[in-house]
């Protein structure tokens, strides 16, 4: 909790991790939304593309919360004073929020600029919030990986990808159907979402003191 | 409580580079115990393999509190850790560094208590300034109100007096005459006035330099 | 050296059955004969992988150096197998279905697995604490097996197969006559007593360069 909350107030006074996440995200949209048209013939066109939005966001803002604290010294400090479970949850906590807050912004946008509609928004709200807690989780525990070796930023995404292929294949799946309003398989598809966030979560914790401690 | 470091056979090695072995120490409640040595000599690795931070290649360490063993997790919360790789937030207060530390550890967060440290530390005045703004000597001192906010029975210091003024060094001087009557101080230094403090010395590495061997130069 | 020889001769001996002793399957065809070699390539990339997660596994548990050198061998042989189950995928599917690539759930999976191991590779050569490297390339040998049962169960429900089926007997699309299954499984001990011999070399190849590197460093 109280390192959740220490990022959180380092990011509301810096803000370098939000405005890039951001700025990263709507570019791409833009681009997407120019090169196209503004008209995409097909909601499962759509899906995925949102879905290599978040996916590409997160790739790029998200790595900075481990390297941070390795490069400026700063996780000596944390690892004297916190167990490393306790240093994980809040990263975790931290991703999650600033994803969320991501979408909140990107989501609406995304249906304005792609002139796309959602037939099932409740649905389709559930499967965005379990595969953004799926895909905070591995971000999370893979920034940690990373942060401790060399060429950070490209490693990120292709050390995240195979990983997150189930929840991307699912998530996209699942939205489509979300957007063309169909219920069938959707259910079957949170499920599994929420199966996947559980084992990665849970793998997390067992496995993050071999990552974090040297 | 009776704290007790021990130390057995302690080595280590990076690759194959043997940096040291075979420490053998018994740390008794109440003494100083300084380690010197020159540049590279380890003294810093072997204070981090104290702490926990780091492995040791061979052999272990192991901290005792009236008799029993501590886990490596209870280890790190009985330190107090002062060295030049930890470093606090930059873009934190220092009253707000210290309720950061304070909740991470589970204590009780006052402010008047922080307020007092930070007083004694010599950093009364700057306590809602933000790191960014202090200057070496300054995190220096922060740095000391850190390891010593949680009280820790062993308080592990790495070159305390670095990029401290004379008034600091008396700070440091201090700190270490108070917690010798509280527990134990295990310090690294190339400072010999420093090295004095301990009422035990382990050197690492050379002794001394011989001349250099004559060279193809000629 | 007399197993090498025997291996030799009976990786051979397979060679030419496969195109001498055996017919033509039923239902494939002449293409059909590819199996002698695609199948054991695959069944030995998947025997690899395993071995890799599971000498990942003990690495954590147990901290020693050699479980990670085992790790890193049989991951690479596992990427070599693989990688040859593949290519002789893509040319049976231009033969068969006349694309060499259409993302076959089995096509799709594979492509999976070269991508962790790519991942698994390229985070390894990104660290060079040699402890560190072990460690964490372990914990992401993990994770990436974690995600195996999603895909197993995922895959299929997005994408349809015409991969021919070995293991569900009903609706199988072709079989394997007595002669046939004497060379298929020949072919399948020959590939795996080569991947032992492989595993062995490479295996001493990792400790000799090991020795020769801090030995090196010792008389520097």
């Amino acid at each position: 909790m109280a390192v959740c909350r220490k990022d959180l107030r380092v990011e509301f006074r810096t803000r370098y991790a939000y405005s890039a996440l951001l700025m990263f995200a709507v570019t791409v949209m833009v681009t997407v939304s120019f090169t196209v048209g503004g008209f995409l013939p097909d909601s499962g066109v759509a899906a995925a593309l949102l879905w290599i939005i978040l996916f590409f966001s997160a790739m790029a803002g998200l790595p900075r919360i481990f390297a941070q604290e390795e490069e400026k010294g700063t996780a000596a400090a944390l690892r004297m004073a916190a167990a490393p479970e306790t240093v994980l949850m809040g990263k975790y906590m931290y991703n999650a929020v600033l994803l969320f807050s991501l979408a909140v912004l990107l989501v609406p946008l995304f249906f304005v600029l792609l002139n796309q509609s959602v037939l099932l928004p409740g649905l389709f709200l559930a499967v965005l919030l379990l595969g953004l807690l799926g895909l905070a989780a591995v971000s999370t525990v893979l920034a940690a990986i990373v942060a401790k070796a060399e060429a950070k930023g490209l490693l990120m995404a292709v050390l995240s990808f195979p990983v997150l292929l189930p929840l991307l294949l699912t998530a996209v799946k699942a939205t489509h159907n979300c957007l063309a309003g169909s219920r069938e398989g959707v259910a079957a598809s949170m499920l599994l979402l929420f199966c996947y966030d559980g084992v990665i979560l849970a793998a997390s914790f067992l496995l993050f003191a071999y990552i974090w401690d040297d | 409580m009776l704290t007790r470091v021990e130390i057995k056979n302690l080595a280590k090695a990076y690759g194959q580079r043997r940096l040291f072995s075979n420490i053998s120490v018994t740390i008794e409640y109440g003494t100083v115990f300084a380690v010197a040595g020159p540049n590279g000599a380890g003294k810093t690795t072997l204070l981090r393999i104290i702490c926990g931070l780091l492995p040791p290649s061979a052999g272990e360490v192991s901290v005792s509190v009236d008799g029993r063993v501590l886990s490596a997790g209870e280890r790190r919360a009985k330190i107090g850790l002062v060295s030049p790789d930890l470093e606090l937030y930059n873009e934190l207060s220092a009253l707000e560094n210290l309720e950061f530390f304070a909740r991470l550890r589970g204590l009780p967060f006052s402010p008047e208590e922080a307020r007092d440290l930070l007083a004694y530390v010599g950093l009364k005045g700057r306590e809602n300034d933000l790191l960014a703004a202090f200057s070496s000597g300054l995190r220096q001192r922060l740095k000391l109100a850190y390891a010593l906010q949680h009280r820790p029975p062993i308080l592990v210091l790495d070159e305390p007096a670095a990029n401290l003024d004379g008034e600091g060094v008396r700070l440091v001087e201090n700190i270490i005459a108070c917690q010798r009557k509280r527990g134990i101080v295990i310090m690294a230094t190339n400072e010999p006035g420093e090295v004095a403090y301990g009422d035990r010395i382990l050197t690492l590495g050379p002794q001394g330099h011989g001349c250099l061997p004559q060279g193809s130069a000629r | 050296m007399a197993a090498k020889i025997i291996l030799g001769i009976w990786l051979a001996a397979v060679i030419i059955a496969s195109f001498v002793y055996m017919s033509s399957t039923q239902g494939l065809g002449e293409t059909g004969r590819i199996i002698i070699y695609h199948v054991p390539a695959a069944w030995i990339a998947v025997l690899a992988y395993l071995m890799a997660t599971v000498n990942s596994l003990g690495y954590l548990r147990r901290h020693a150096i050699r479980l990670d050198r085992k790790a890193k061998v049989s991951a690479e042989l596992g990427t070599v197998f693989c990688l040859l189950a593949t290519v002789t995928g893509a040319i049976w599917s231009k033969a068969a279905w006349g694309l060499y690539w259409n993302w076959d759930p089995r096509q799709t999976s594979i492509v999976v697995l070269l991508l962790v191991y790519g991942a698994y590779f390229a985070l390894r050569s990104s660290i060079a604490d040699e402890d560190r490297r072990a460690r964490l390339s372990a914990v992401y040998a993990i994770f990436a097996f974690l995600t195996v049962p999603f895909l197993v169960f995922i895959v299929p429900r997005v994408y349809f197969s015409l991969h021919p089926d070995l293991i569900n007997i009903k609706e199988r699309s072709f079989a394997m006559d007595r002669k046939m299954l004497v060379v298929f499984f020949s072919s399948l001990l020959g590939f795996t007593g080569l991947y032992a011999w492989l595993y062995n070399i490479r295996l001493r190849l990792e400790k000799l360069l090991h020795r020769a590197e801090t030995r090196g460093e010792k008389h520097r």
